[in-house]
């Protein structure tokens, strides 16, 4: 007879890297897992006739959308009469907004192609594969602190320096002082946000601080691009006017 | 005869036999069946966590960027059959869509919206995939598929801004390929061989048309076909384990 004991029993306190479980292997047996077991349907004809109903929501929605707007007609196609502004299609209106900053072939190429390359490489780079807290590590938190005002300030030199070196004397001053403090709202909101989840605690009572608190860096990288892309696109579609300067959405020009 | 016994009369005739190869009968065997015998359903596993159809983890993002390309292909095929691509008679249709043919400013109209909500499900998509994690391993290649799915969309809703040939889509397209101009060493050539030119034309028009209508649907829909059949390979749509 061995001294060995009969049972061993193991605890693991990390239950992200382990999930707690508790096993009691007796000799001559084995372990046995016994696996998460969800509910299945038959995917003919219950996931069938679920997608069968969404495609007729979109249907309907788009008909009424249809009925109740008449899609944009101009005039005939006229190479000699250019219009003012002469706008992109509206997802590529965030990109000319970039273009009335940078010269094309860093607002046109660089940042496009750098755009799509993140992310299609996302999945490769370990990214949120914990989906673990920015502030998780206590060590990381003067860093963190100190790179969300150095990241906003380098935003604002990115977009402010293009201003001062080519200088659009023509435009008047409110319109030089929205192209230079409109792009940095996105990046003031989420490093705002970011900076303020870091007083939440992720034990927090309240449900919105405690999610706020336990977002990973992936999280605030992806929602500064969200964010980004959506006020340059609505800057570029309801906001410019003639020789891209600043209008109201409600105002003919 | 009721409804129900002229069905199954009709499934257990020679020729439904034949086509479709299981007969009446509503087991889950005969269900099986009808995902593995179909061409297009088959891209599908037979079962489906009940979970994953449920709104909360998809909002239904991806079946909804899914039907607006299904009421695309369908819209577009119609207006094939009232379009030249022609200068100026692509706009002489357009006329002709606005007060000749019957419902056929609906008929753009829902083509017109359609792409424009593809465009923004597509995006919606991608994020709502990204904030809920469900790009990661295994997952990773159908993220990489799906983000050239968003590009090709971008890319077909591009190609048929021009078609309708007035000012709007002329400048659009015009202020859209000046950008490939800045691309260095090559950027001349690539704009010249999008155009057929160094200017929107005619040829122009006529390379669009044949790239919306043609090189770019064929592209989009092996890619979707890829996209759903990785869905399957790589264990299904994405559900968070319970918390207990």
């Amino acid at each position: 007879m061995s001294d060995e004991p009969k049972e061993r029993a193991e605890l693991q306190s990390d239950v992200r890297k382990n999930p707690r479980r508790i096993a009691f292997i007796t000799r001559r047996t084995s372990p046995q897992v016994r696996t998460q077991d969800d509910a299945r349907v038959m995917t003919y004809p219950t996931a069938l006739l679920k997608f069968i109903v969404v495609l007729q929501v979109a249907f309907l929605a788009l008909v009424w959308w249809s009925l109740t707007v008449n899609a944009p007609l101009e005039g005939i196609a006229d190479p000699m009469h250019t219009p003012n502004p002469a706008k992109a299609p509206w997802y590529f209106l965030g990109l000319q907004d970039l273009l009335h900053y940078f010269p094309p072939m860093v607002a046109g190429v660089l940042i496009p192609g750098l755009v799509v390359a993140a992310l299609i490489v996302i999945p490769y780079f370990n990214i949120n594969i914990e989906g673990r807290s920015i502030w998780a590590k206590p060590a990381h938190r003067p860093w963190v602190m100190a790179a969300v005002p150095l990241f906003t300030v380098l935003i604002f030199l990115l977009f402010a320096i293009p201003q001062f070196t080519h200088g659009d004397g023509a435009l008047p001053a409110v319109d030089r002082f929205l192209d230079l403090f409109v792009p940095i709202v996105p990046t003031l909101l989420v490093g705002g946000a970011l900076l303020l989840s870091s007083r939440y605690s992720p034990q927090s009572p309240k449900p919105f601080q405690r999610w706020l608190a336990g977002k990973p860096l992936s999280f605030w990288i992806m929602t500064w691009f969200m964010v980004e892309l959506i006020v340059l696109t609505a800057v570029g579609t309801f906001f410019r006017g003639p020789g891209w300067s600043w209008v109201l959405p409600w105002r003919s020009y | 005869m009721t409804i129900k016994t002229g069905f199954e009369r009709i499934r257990n005739s020679a020729l439904w036999r034949s086509i479709f190869r299981s007969g009446e009968g509503s087991s889950n065997l005969h269900r099986a069946q009808a995902v593995q015998q179909n061409l297009l359903l088959h891209l599908f596993s037979v079962k489906i966590r009940s979970r994953a159809l449920e709104f909360k983890p998809t909002w239904f993002l991806g079946a909804l960027t899914l039907s607006t390309f299904f009421i695309l292909v369908v819209t577009g095929i119609l207006l094939m059959f009232y379009y030249h691509p022609s200068v100026p008679q692509a706009y002489a249709d357009m006329k002709d869509l606005q007060f000749v043919v019957a419902s056929g400013v609906f008929l753009r109209n829902l083509h017109r919206w359609a792409a424009h909500a593809m465009v923004f499900l597509a995006f919606a998509h991608m994020f709502k995939v990204f904030y809920r994690g469900a790009y990661r391993p295994p997952r990773q290649f159908n993220w990489v598929i799906g983000v050239f799915l968003l590009l090709l969309t971008l890319l077909l809703s591009y190609t048929g801004y021009l078609l309708p040939w007035d000012q709007l889509s002329y400048w659009a397209v015009t202020v859209g390929s000046n950008i490939a101009k800045a691309v260095p060493l090559m950027g001349d050539k690539m704009r010249f061989l999008l155009l057929g030119g160094h200017e929107v034309n005619a040829n122009a028009l006529l390379r669009f048309y044949v790239l919306h209508c043609v090189i770019l649907p064929l592209a989009a829909v092996a890619l979707i076909g890829v996209h759903f059949w990785r869905i399957r390979k790589d264990g299904g749509l994405y559900v968070p384990e319970k918390k207990s």
